[in-house]
């Protein structure tokens, strides 16, 4: 079992991907399955993009063994007032400078639970918001 | 089909090398970083006007095998030294990303 901790700066998006593509070389020299870790990768990065964008950042903590891995993304921004919505393709609140980037399309959460075999959501409207996802291997 | 004979064979720029020897088996074309990391097929050239650098990020999670800039949009030094460090060829041509997808698909041995 191997843990990995990062920190996910908050409004650099020149430094989001940074923890997902760290994470998606670790799993590359584990020999680990190419299909579960282009999950594990998409999966991330849209956590990492949501933590930027709408949280002022947050923490990233990896386990990786054999049979699946783990990835638990926390942060102590806003919460999300209304996670159905939020879980649907297409609906952003991403702000204007945001969507001039790329993003905003209203993909992020709907991508993490497609690419992921277990999904959660914990988040309390001014306290923030976990995700913790499960890809086996 | 290389991404090397690629760039050729659409007359691209090319900005940054990276492995110029990847076959191409796919194309992709699209503006929204989200949606592109949703969709984009491994292997595959993908058009677009987003020269930033979470295109290059995206790109390089999805396995793409080339960032092709249509309508000679601009690449970001950030974008262009991360593709570097990433081993991911960006091209550039002129033509808009439909233009540019109608060639690709002839190609490719697709009907367009």
């Amino acid at each position: 079992m191997l843990t990995l901790r990062y920190e996910v700066p908050g409004d650099d998006f020149t430094r989001a991907g940074e923890a997902s593509s760290d994470v998606k070389r670790k799993l590359k020299q584990l020999g680990y399955n190419p299909e579960a870790i282009r999950k594990v990768a998409i999966a991330m990065y849209e956590g990492e993009i949501n933590m930027v964008i709408h949280a002022g950042g947050g923490e990233a903590i990896v386990d990786i063994d054999p049979r699946q891995v783990h990835v638990v993304l926390r942060d102590h921004g806003p919460g999300i007032p209304d996670v159905e919505k939020a879980m649907q393709e297409g609906w952003s609140t991403a702000p204007d400078n945001v969507r001039n980037l790329g993003f905003g399309a209203g993909m992020g959460l709907p991508n993490i639970k497609k690419y992921t075999d277990e999904f959660r959501i914990d988040t309390a409207v001014g306290e923030g918001t976990t995700l913790t996802m499960t890809v086996f291997a | 089909m290389t991404v090397r004979d690629l760039a050729q064979r659409l007359g691209a720029e090319i900005l940054v090398e990276g492995e110029l020897d990847r076959p191409v088996t796919a194309g992709y074309a699209g503006d929204l970083l989200s949606w592109v990391m949703a969709r984009l097929p491994e292997g595959a050239a993908w058009l677009t006007v987003m020269g930033n650098l979470n295109a290059v990020a995206v790109c390089s999670l999805k396995d793409g095998a080339c960032i092709v800039l249509t309508e000679n949009a601009s690449l970001d030094a950030n974008a262009q030294a991360r593709a570097g460090l990433e081993g991911i060829p960006v091209l550039r041509v002129e033509q808009g990303s439909y233009e540019t997808a109608v060639r690709l698909a002839a190609l490719l041995g697709e009907q367009p």
